[in-house]
């Protein structure tokens, strides 16, 4: 097994940014037959590196072998043709096209300049049909959940005759029946002598589909291990360059938060209720608390926050704040009611691309004076200066164009954009989605230190063990209803998992 | 020696401004002036205005100027308005009509023009960011159906008038310089007030740049996008009355006809992108006297009047491909080849 040679392999790879050394000489080597996961924290390097071996950027030292041969990809599309597929971790397609178009994009099968419909649909058609997926390759791909976007974008990856195959987390939006059927997928090709190069912050994934495990760190190779030979604790410990890893050791964060302890009620929520949206009886939160909510994709917990937020209104029912009945019909509203909301797609409808770290965090602020007081230069940047220390965002400066940032340093802006509102609650859908792992503990110690100092959340979390940690109470949710509401000693991972199965517990 | 050293200075801050190129391209067209056209730098007192191919360009390129930095905004945000050449017709012709018409009073003829060219920009606005039609669809319905409105407002007829109080928008001077010089400056500070000092210029950038987000931050995304349209053709209203003064008639056929296309050039000169979420307003500026001067060196060097729309567009693509960050990767490229193979 050793004896292997690679079939792709980087020696001394450096790639820098202005500002930033992002890669230096790493070496890398991924096996025909393998999956091989990159690990690392966030700025870690791995994406960069993933985009220098898919010909993104140009590196800056350093050689790429390709069986055996040294290659210089200069783009996408040459990457491609010499054999190394790439599905990125936000869905690259264009989602106005058919699944099918999207599958062929850039090369549809032509005679004569004619294209072939009834070809691309059948062989489109064959490609997701390998993923175990039964759609029709005919309709919008904008009509199908992300889930199921991404595995189309699979698809399209396994369909471009790859030798490698590297996956940027795939599995981010993907719920656990869709993750298995990507595996069995994985595990099919890996038997086809496939290489896959796999990058997932689910440890548990790694440790379930990885062979080969390589672990970066500020840009620079730590270590390649065989997954069976390395602990998960080790792992960590190598990824974060600590020895003792806090998020293992302190069992549960939730007995600092108590449901009783707060018995006024900030909000409460009475038969609420839009059509194919959303069915809620009754909820009710109270101040300094934090309220999970738990269900699968597209369970309604992300529908009930964007009705809560004002982003869709219901049809019907009563919501309080305070005591106070209120409307809120927008977010402009919602945010004047005390309320802020960082959404689960930060790169759809959280962060301004173009726009620098500090605007967009004194963004929602600046939207809450209105366009006539401005807030003066200092105030922002003094502002902006703060919260890139007090949630450690690692960007070279304030002015950095937040695109540029690693995807958990975007989710910590976009946070600090919320909390530079003060506001009495706080939604947060899935902040911890496609980060790293240390910032992730960041983000819950943030979660309950907030809630001591009597600010109410809201936390969306597809995993379970986050949500157990931070809330106190849980409301889960199933086809677009609210099914059950668990407190105390319910609140653990099985008795969720048993809620979001049977509806009840 | 001094003389050398400042303008050594201007030049290399000049290189580091984002509007580098916009700027050697227009230093190099008064350069070329400088040595080939006389008299091009010759400014005169006349009564104690100042005259002169210079003060010649900013003048004619007002209009425009005032029409880019409305559009400015508008692409910011992501839309485009092609409608204010006939926004400015429709402006026009109302001026037209109130003064052949009837006693109007001068505050009426300046302010009804432009308060029914806003309220065309109302509607394009609201059609745009309420009922979400696409911006170049909204104000193309407007670009065909404006030319027609002037011609109703003035029945189809080209309306001639003596009114001075009236012509001096067009021809008047204030502090020596043409007053329409004057209104440009002060319509391009206040903008620049408004947007960089004030919040505005964020707002309009964020919606620009992801709406969506922008809407989830609390900002009211479809107001921003109102008042930008309305702007724009508040703009062209007074671009509108400028022409208008300046020819002493309302000419509902050819006031303000394809002059969209110059103010939406004049933005992409000025370094602005067309798909929004940046702009510069003083790019923008620079943009429009790039044109005008063109116009101008075109005229005054007594090349053919029919090749200026050539000569303007060779310099156009030049200065949009010296913008372009791929263009320069290429050019670096095949510079950099040179010196390997040798």
């Amino acid at each position: 097994m050793e004896n292997t040679t690679p079939i792709l392999s980087v020696k001394k790879l450096s790639k820098s940014f202005p500002g930033v050394k992002a890669l230096t000489g790493v070496d890398f080597s991924l096996r025909a037959g393998e999956v091989h996961a990159l690990m690392g924290e966030n700025g870690a390097g791995k994406s960069t590196l993933i985009k220098v071996i898919t010909g993104v950027y140009k590196h800056d030292n350093g050689e790429i072998f390709l069986e055996g041969n040294s290659i210089n990809p200069s783009s996408v599309r040459h990457s491609q043709e010499l054999g190394i597929s790439t599905v990125y971790q936000e869905v690259n397609l264009v989602p106005m096209l058919s699944v099918a178009e999207n599958i062929f994009l850039g090369r549809n099968p032509s005679k004569s300049g004619i294209i072939h419909w009834r070809k691309i649909n059948k062989k489109a058609q064959d490609a997701v049909k390998k993923l175990g997926l039964d759609i029709d390759v005919t309709m919008q791909l904008a009509s199908y959940p992300i889930a199921i976007q991404q595995l189309v974008a699979i698809a399209r990856a396994l369909d471009l005759s790859a030798k490698v195959l590297i996956l940027d987390e795939p599995t981010s939006s993907l719920d656990n029946d869709e993750v298995k059927i990507l595996f069995n997928v994985m595990k099919k090709l890996k038997k086809e002598g496939m290489a896959i190069l796999f990058v997932s912050h689910f440890i548990d994934q790694i440790y379930e589909i990885s062979d080969r495990i390589t672990v970066l760190r500020n840009g620079e190779l730590i270590g390649e291990y065989e997954t069976e030979k390395l602990s998960r604790i080790d792992l960590v410990s190598k990824m974060m360059g600590k020895e003792l890893i806090e998020v293992e050791k302190s069992k549960s964060y939730s007995e600092n938060t108590n449901s009783e302890s707060g018995k006024n009620v900030f909000m409460s929520m009475k038969d609420v209720y839009k059509k194919g949206y959303i069915t809620l009886p009754e909820l009710k939160l109270n101040k300094g608390e934090v309220l999970g909510f738990a269900g699968l994709l597209g369970s309604g917990r992300s529908e009930l926050a964007k009705l809560i937020f004002g982003i869709e209104t219901p049809s019907k029912g009563e919501i309080e704040i305070n005591g106070k009945k209120i409307s809120v019909s927008s977010p402009r509203k919602a945010i004047a009611n005390g309320m802020s909301f960082c959404p689960e797609d930060r790169k759809t409808s959280g962060i301004v691309e173009g726009l620098t770290v500090r605007e967009n965090m004194i963004l929602s602020i600046q939207a809450k004076k209105g366009w006539l007081k401005p807030i003066p230069r200092k105030t922002a940047e003094k502002l902006a200066d703060e919260y890139i220390k007090m949630l450690n965002i690692s960007t070279p400066h304030r002015e950095q164009k937040i695109k540029n940032l690693s995807g958990g340093n975007q989710q910590k802006v976009i946070i600090a954009r919320s909390l530079a509102l003060n506001p009495d609650l706080l939604i947060l859908d899935e902040p911890t989605r496609g980060i790293d792992v240390g910032a992730k503990a960041e983000i819950l110690k943030l979660i309950l230190s907030l809630s001591k100092k009597g600010m109410s959340i809201i936390f969306i979390s597809s995993e379970l063990a986050e949500i157990v940690k931070c809330a106190a109470r849980v409301v889960v949710l199933r086809d677009k209803k609210k099914v059950t509401e668990l407190t105390n000693d319910n609140v653990r991972e099985e008795v969720i998992m048993k809620a979001i199965a049977e509806g009840s517990i | 020696m001094k003389l050398k050293e400042t303008f050594m200075n201007t030049f290399q801050s000049m290189l580091k401004s984002q509007f580098k190129w916009p700027l050697i391209i227009l230093f190099f067209i008064m350069f070329f002036n400088l040595i080939f056209t006389p008299n091009f730098f010759d400014i005169s007192v006349k009564d104690g205005h100042f005259f002169g191919s210079l003060i010649d360009i900013l003048n004619r390129a007002t209009p425009v100027i005032i029409m880019a930095i409305g559009m400015t905004l508008v692409i910011g945000t992501g839309g485009i308005d092609i409608s204010v050449g006939s926004v400015m017709a429709i402006s026009s012709a109302t001026a037209g009509y109130l003064i052949t018409k009837g006693e109007y009073s001068m505050a009426a003829i300046i302010f009804v023009p432009v308060i029914i060219a806003s309220l065309f920009g109302l509607w394009n606005g609201i059609l745009v960011s309420v009922f979400g039609v696409q911006p170049i669809v909204v104000t193309l319905i407007l670009l065909v159906a404006g030319r027609g409105v002037a011609e109703l407002i003035t029945d189809g007829q080209i309306l001639v008038f003596e009114r001075p109080a009236f012509e001096f928008i067009g021809n008047g001077f204030l502090f020596g310089l043409p007053f329409p010089v004057t209104i440009f400056v002060v319509l391009g500070l206040f903008v620049y007030f408004v947007t960089r000092r004030g919040a505005l210029g964020l707002f309009i950038e964020a919606v620009g740049g992801n709406a969506i987000s922008s809407r989830y931050a609390g900002i009211n995304d479809r107001v921003v996008k109102i008042i930008v349209y309305v702007f724009s053709a508040f703009c062209a209203g007074i671009s509108g009355l400028i022409a208008t003064a300046n020819i002493k008639a309302a000419d509902p056929h050819s006031c303000g006809l394809g002059l969209e296309l110059d103010a939406i050039l004049a933005v992409a000169i000025g370094g602005t992108l067309l798909d929004g979420g940046k702009f510069s307003v003083k790019g923008t500026v620079i943009g429009a006297i790039i044109m005008q001067s063109l116009t101008t060196t075109i005229l005054m060097r007594g090349i053919p009047v029919q090749a200026t729309l050539i000569v303007k567009s060779i310099v156009v693509v030049i200065v949009c491909l010296l913008q372009s960050e791929n263009f320069r990767i290429i050019m670096k490229k095949l510079f950099s080849r040179r010196p390997a193979g040798a």
